[in-house]
């Protein structure tokens, strides 16, 4: 036994290891030493992209983090038919990113798209939604949140569920109004919920980008390019796979700074329960 | 006091309902454009007649039968060597002491934080070395040894008596009898919603799948889909609405069928 567990581990091991390793392998193999990284330092996209990603991280996160908390305290208590309305928060959740991106295209498109034609009942004129630099990224954050906060939902559903009913008597014994219960019992008991759908939402923030293929392609004049796509522009349509490995290193070290920054946190904040 | 008491305030059920409408109403939305003639989608008049029409045109646009044949496989090839090699990696990280072992599970730790889609540069150098380019397998291959796998059941199997392995031992058990009969089947709620989680991913993920296939032999459904909906493909939106209803179709009836049991999927897979 120990002999298969042994064969097979380091197969695995093995495995996961050359997929990391080698994304920083590649500088020296390239023989231009920091050449890249100066480039990047001059590379005005770059410097877009990453702001645009910031954005876009700062337009999804915190409202699809409060709407995931709001639907698991509606769908958590006596809510008529509440099955029904926890499967509607979820079911985005489980669809593939190049579906509902195809779907939310049409909401987009200009004159017959759905929120022209919204538009168009209340006198507004056309919109080029995506295609215009000033709207796109709000169209984009408005779909990911869609995607998303169902998912968070179940963590906060979770974590609700695992507190003790005891609470909410004692809340209702002194007399507490439910908003209150709310800020001083629930909200502080869900903290490290949060804490780990904020990781999450922000590691994804910098994963999801499979939608930009169909919506946008990055454009209009980059205005909605994010970090992953411009590596795979850069890798894949440009052919500079040395560029492309340094963008690669450089999100390898935004993501493990989020790794670090999440163990600390977890490490100071998790305590007090 | 009151509050709490009665049934819901009126307010915020219906503040409940109309988000819960809301977020269903994007995928409604594709369900009444799929089922009606192109030139009905925009217009919404319950009387407009139905249609499979575009179902039909879809299915022959693009080779839809092909894309889920390549993504069934995909998923059963994916999760299954997913299965065998957590298992025993799991395994040994649970009960075995062996030199090294700390660091090992702190490399497989490090893969939860750095998905393979941020590696696709090198990856598919990797690919083309192994000549993997353009295969299913290929596709597969970086996600099989999956940490997150691994670092579940190992908590699973943890939390599994000794005792219960010693026993079997006595009985004359061999070490893999042990495993196959005692820590599989009281890990069972664990691959459950690991396959789960596992294939709804798989089923859905794009961006590793684009890169490394270029034929229509090997793409699976959310490539082609991309492709047969992309803009400039020119095919029209009824259609396209057919074609990912098509696509998402299969998970969402499981969905459907299965909701309590995906949702708990879910949240256990995440809470770990």
């Amino acid at each position: 036994m120990l002999l298969v567990g042994f064969t097979h581990y380091p197969a695995a091991a093995t495995l996961i290891d050359s997929l990391f390793s080698t994304g920083t392998a590649v500088r020296p193999s390239r023989f231009v030493g920091l050449a890249n990284y100066a480039a990047l330092g001059d590379d005005p996209i770059f410097w877009q992209v990453l702001g645009n990603n910031f954005w876009f991280a700062l337009g999804t996160i915190p409202t699809s983090i409060a709407l995931a908390m709001l639907m698991a305290l509606w769908v958590n208590d006596r809510l008529p038919a509440r099955a029904l309305v926890r499967m509607a928060y979820f079911t985005p959740t489980i669809l593939p990113m190049i579906a509902v991106a195809n779907i939310w295209l049409f909401f987009f498109t200009p004159q017959i798209g759905l929120l022209d034609q919204l538009g168009g009942l209340f006198g507004a004129g056309g919109h080029n939604w995506l295609g215009e630099p000033q709207t796109v990224m709000g169209c984009l954050v408005a779909m990911t949140i869609w995607k998303e906060a169902g998912f968070f939902m179940i963590f906060y559903l979770a974590a609700l569920q695992s507190l003790p009913p005891e609470l909410e008597e004692a809340a209702k014994i002194e007399g507490a109004s439910r908003w209150y219960f709310f800020w001083r019992v629930t909200f502080p008991l869900l903290m490290p919920t949060t804490l780990f759908v904020l990781v999450n939402a922000t590691i994804n923030s910098f994963k999801l980008v499979d939608h930009l293929f169909i919506l946008t392609k990055g454009g209009p004049d980059n205005a909605s390019n994010l970090l992953l796509y411009y590596i795979y522009q850069v890798a894949f349509s440009f052919f500079d796979t040395g560029y492309a490995a340094t963008l690669t290193v450089i999100l390898l070290l935004l993501l493990a700074t989020l790794a670090l920054v999440q163990f600390q946190l977890i490490e100071r904040r998790v305590h007090y329960r | 006091m009151r509050v709490f008491e009665k049934q819901f305030p009126f307010l915020e059920t219906s503040a409940a309902w109309l988000l819960a409408v809301l977020w269903l109403s994007p995928l409604l939305y594709a369900f009444w454009a799929a089922f009606h003639p192109a030139a009905l989608a925009t217009h919404f008049d319950p009387l407009s007649p139905l249609t499979l029409a575009n179902f039909e045109k879809a299915w022959t646009y693009a080779p839809f039968a092909r894309h889920f044949v390549n993504t069934v496989m995909l998923v059963t090839m994916i999760l299954a060597a997913q299965l065998v090699l957590c298992t025993l990696a799991a395994f040994a990280f649970a009960r075995f002491d062996f030199v090294g072992r700390d660091i090992a599970f702190g490399l497989v730790l490090v893969q939860l934080m750095i998905m393979p889609e941020v590696l696709i540069v090198e990856n598919y150098r990797t690919m083309s070395r192994l000549g993997l380019v353009d295969t299913i397998l290929g596709i597969g291959l970086p996600y099989m040894a999956s940490a997150f796998g691994i670092f579940l059941l190992r908590q699973t199997f943890k939390t599994i008596p000794r005792e219960l392995e010693d026993a079997a031992r006595v009985e004359g058990c061999s070490m893999l009898g042990v495993l196959w009969r005692v820590y599989v089947p009281l890990a069972r709620p664990t691959y459950i919603a690991y396959a789960l989680v596992s294939v709804s991913y798989h089923w859905n993920n794009f961006l590793w799948p684009l890169i490394v296939t270029n034929s229509v032999n090997t793409r699976p459904l959310t490539v082609g889909l991309a492709i047969f909906g992309a803009p400039e493909s020119g095919v029209d939106w009824a259609v396209i609405s057919a074609g990912t209803i098509m696509a998402v179709a299969p998970l969402l009836v499981a969905f459907l069928l299965f909701q309590r049991q995906f949702m708990q999927s879910f949240m256990q897979a995440g809470i770990k």
